[in-house]
């Protein structure tokens, strides 16, 4: 099925073509990082006190616990799945580890002292259960996450009260006090806690064979289980992963903090989710990844801090977050279809069939010239 | 029935092309009021086609398109509806949720003045319509808890009690038991009484024969003989289908082909004992030995898809057993089929590819645990996958390039090249060369036999006939879930493997 009746473009115009396909293909992070510099770029203009050495060590320590979380996650939104008991999963862990520490005498909580080490690991323990069970709803159940994660989140807040009963308890083993609250040479640990943690996360999803299989699942599910990859046992981990991360922020949070107690961890929920959605990872899964997440936490880090700064009404505040979020998932939902776009090719005029598109086939942008290449090979093959 | 009375709809000198290919070359086509018009053809004959034109979906042709002498123009399916038009397509589209009788009035539910619906009046007036197709149902039940054949029929209702003046039925017997067939038959037989013109299209010749008053018969876009179905045969019909040493594609497909010997003393590598599932499969048994390719053919919903994915582990079957090597498989996942040596490659590619990531990462999804135990080896992903891309000749031959900028063919190619990294002990093959050009198709029978000859154990899925035969050594015959025939050792030809199914 030769087609000799593709016209090739004048170059100037392929060219042209080219970088306008490669920019509407690599939108879901472009748009992300063009956000940060346009936000960072007005709060510095609008605000003295924003652009210090400071203020970016406060932006570093604020985004830290979130970011911690947002690891796990990045993994659930690869595979198109979404964990909603996040938050309540680390408020869950923060407490059960100082449920097991000693707690100063006035605190009036019926608890268990027990040494450090048994502290944390329980409430590890507790935390990577909670996931397995929300692994068990989707997995073997078939619960949509949605819904499991929901009912987990529920569930995990119970736990809580019931644990800690209305009360606030503060201490927590000294090696979370230190992770949590400490720093070393100026930085506080926390910031090097996540930073660790978003590294590990991303060399895993890069590196190995289990990282590779998130993004296939995530990209086609069905392709993976033919395949024979075993998908289900990669949708179970990935939901022990983010609980195990929720956990982890938890445990640090409440040390951050200086107190553990209910409903603490509200808000993280969905500021997680919006980290990695912000950040351009796709919600339709196997797009994205941490480096996404990481772009979309300083979006929020900063958004949050600058309207701090600029001595905003508090309230107007949770409007514009809302409507930046809002606008987040606009892109994210568009980047998918341009990128569909993108990988469809123009129609040939005369006869109707897909036709190679007119990218300047110069060894300066090799890739687009393999493409260019793959689409006339095929069109010819 | 009488020839004398116009035609309820005419089409003359119809031609429809997509991209490059002639779909329909001058085609002429007349429904008389009151007539079945039973329509033949092989896949891609170009009966869908016409009767897409037909019903509105297709609306770029040449030729003129007359609807009670007058000439019309739709635009879309809802104008072919407005005009009398409804068709019932292959694949059930029903909603399970909803009751017998909202399907049944899916999308004209009667209502009163202020738009509220009538469910009383509904549900009587949809159990006396089944009652006329012989359907016992209770109107109000949920329409997923009927059996599939039921539900079917009930698709069919709908479109049979619309109202509609030309009633196009695409293959509405493949899920049917014959009883049911039966009553489909005495309804199609009142509405004839009517004055409605039926169109019928069907694999099953005898059902053609049984039902039409006139049978046309299509082949490679053209109408190649229009007969009264009193005046022909099965046979005769079989022929005109296929065509006897027309083309030269075809032609060897046409004459007889002597199938090998059974291979003796070659070990048995998988085997099926008595598989039964649901409606789909019932007790079906075959055996494949290394070095031999097993065709599978049958009709669309014969029940090839699920034995395919009961043999990967993807269903699991509610009676018999398979073994592989004298083993019982008791699979829990497909992984586990794939750990055991079996490999897959389903019938659409898209359920197969990832087509977002580069052809490396294709190639080697299968065989990652293979190469590395937790840290990715890209270097030696790209060297096999190069390996793979070079000896199946994939186009172009570049690992890096994103699968989705391939051609349909070479797609298919990369589909095979992830199962032989590392060779399989059962290789599965579903519609290998659907939808292929020719030489993309020699190509693919090149490498199946390359496999075979290796001593891998094939088992083909096929609804082509050309496609089982240029390729299996031995051929089983599914026919709604049974194994009706078995060609071995004999020699068999395309008019009598249709015949069989």
């Amino acid at each position: 099925m030769a087609h000799g009746d593709t016209v090739p473009m004048p170059e100037a115009q392929a060219r042209r073509a080219g970088i306008a396909s490669l920019l509407r293909s690599q939108m879901r992070n472009i748009a992300p990082f063009l956000t940060l510099i346009f936000l960072t770029a007005f709060f510095a203009i609008a605000s003295p006190s924003f652009a210090t050495l400071d203020n970016v060590g406060n932006i570093l320590t604020q985004v830290s616990v979130t970011g911690i979380i947002a690891v796990g996650l990045t993994f659930v939104i690869l595979c198109a799945e979404i964990d909603l008991s996040i938050a309540a999963i680390a408020n869950v862990t923060g407490i059960a580890v100082a449920y097991f520490t000693l707690q100063e005498s006035y605190v009036n909580i019926a608890n268990v002292p027990l040494p450090g080490f048994a502290a944390i690991l329980l409430a590890l323990a507790l935390c990577a259960l909670l996931g397995a069970v929300n692994a068990f709803g989707l997995t073997v159940i078939g619960i949509p996450s949605f819904i499991m994660t929901l009912a987990m989140m529920q569930i995990a807040a119970g736990i809580s009260a019931m644990l800690v009963r209305g009360q606030i308890a503060y201490k927590v083993p000294p090696v979370i006090t230190t992770l949590g609250s400490g720093s070393i040479a100026g930085i506080p640990w926390i910031v090097v806690v996540a930073a660790l943690m978003l590294l590990l996360g991303h060399l895993v999803l890069t590196y190995t064979r289990f990282g590779r299989y998130v993004y296939m699942v995530g990209g086609n599910r069905e392709a993976a289980e033919y395949s024979g990859l075993n998908v289900k046992l990669i949708l179970g981990s990935v939901m022990v992963i983010s609980a195990v991360c929720s956990g982890i922020g938890g445990m640090l949070g409440v040390a951050h903090f200086g107190s553990a107690q209910q409903n603490e961890f509200d808000t993280y929920l969905l500021d997680s989710i919006a980290a990695v959605v912000v950040g351009g990872t796709s919600l339709f899964g196997g797009r994205g990844g941490i480096g996404n997440t990481i772009v979309g936490l300083f979006v929020l880090g900063v958004l949050n801090n600058g309207l701090d700064h600029v001595n905003i009404d508090s309230f107007l505040k949770i409007l514009i977050r809302g409507l930046i979020l809002l606008a987040a998932l606009v892109i994210n939902v568009y980047a998918q279809r341009l990128r569909a776009k993108a990988a469809d090719q123009p129609r040939c005029r005369r006869v109707g069939k897909a036709m190679p598109p007119g990218v300047a086939c110069t060894p300066c942008v090799s890739k687009l010239g393999a493409r260019w290449w793959a689409r006339r090979e095929t069109e010819r093959g | 029935m009488t020839d004398s009375r116009p035609p309820l709809l005419e089409l003359q000198d119809i031609t429809k092309s997509f991209g490059g290919v002639t779909a329909l070359r001058g085609v002429d086509f007349a429904l008389r009021p009151g007539e079945i018009h039973g329509l033949v053809g092989e896949n891609g004959a170009g009966k869908s086609t016409l009767m897409k034109i037909i019903a509105g979906v297709h609306t770029g042709f040449s030729g003129r398109f007359l609807l009670d002498g007058r000439e019309v123009h739709f635009n879309s399916a809802r104008d072919a509806r407005a005009a009398g038009i409804a068709m019932v397509h292959q694949e059930l589209s029903v909603a399970p949720d909803l009751t017998v009788a909202e399907n049944v009035f899916l999308g004209n539910q009667p209502t009163n003045a202020l738009g509220i619906v009538q469910w009383r009046r509904m549900a009587r007036e949809a159990a006396e319509q089944l009652k006329r197709l012989g359907i016992d149902a209770d109107p109000m039940s949920r329409l997923g808890d009927l059996p599939i054949g039921v539900q079917q029929l009930i698709e069919i209702a709908r479109v049979l009690f619309s109202g509609a003046r030309i009633i196009i039925l695409d293959e509405p017997t493949s899920a049917l038991s014959p009883p049911e067939v039966e009553r489909l038959f005495a309804a199609l037989r009142r509405l004839r009484e009517q004055g409605t013109g039926i169109i019928f299209i069907s694999h099953f010749i005898e059902d053609i024969l049984l039902i039409s008053d006139e049978v046309t018969v299509f082949r490679n876009g053209r109408k190649i003989m229009e007969t009264r179905a009193a005046d022909t045969s099965k046979a005769a019909l079989i022929e005109a289908m296929i065509g006897k040493g027309r083309d030269a594609l075809e032609d060897s497909y046409t004459h007889d082909i002597t199938l090998p010997p059974a291979p003796a003393g070659k070990p048995v590598v998988v085997e099926a004992d008595g598989v039964s599932l649901a409606r789909n499969l019932k007790r079906v048994s075959f055996a494949v030995h290394a070095g031999e390719v097993l065709g599978v053919y049958g009709f669309m919903g014969c029940g090839q898809l699920e034995l395919a994915r009961i043999l990967f582990g993807k269903l699991a079957p509610d009676a018999g057993e398979l073994r592989m090597s004298g083993e019982a498989n008791r699979f829990k996942s497909t992984a586990d089929a794939r750990r055991a040596g079996i490999a897959f490659v389903p019938e659409s590619r898209r359920d197969m590819l990832f087509l977002q990531e580069p052809v490396y990462k294709n190639v080697s999804i299968s065989i990652l645990d293979r190469i590395n135990a937790l840290l990715l080896k890209p270097a030696r992903e790209r060297a096999l996958a190069q390996r793979q891309v070079e000896q199946l000749q994939i186009r172009p031959a570049d690992v890096e390039i994103e699968l989705g900028l391939l051609s349909g063919g070479n797609q298919q190619k990369v589909a095979l090249a992830k199962w032989l990294s590392h060779p399989p002990r059962l290789l599965v093959l579903c519609e290998p060369t659907r939808g292929m050009d020719v030489g993309a198709k020699s190509d693919v029978i090149q490498i199946v036999r390359q496999l075979r000859d290796q001593g891998i154990a094939v088992i083909v899925l096929s609804t082509e006939p050309e496609t089982v035969l240029s390729l299996a050594d031995r051929v089983i015959v599914l026919k709604r879930g049974e194994v009706v025939r078995e060609f071995a050792g004999e020699t068999i030809s395309k008019d009598r493997l249709l015949e069989a199914a």
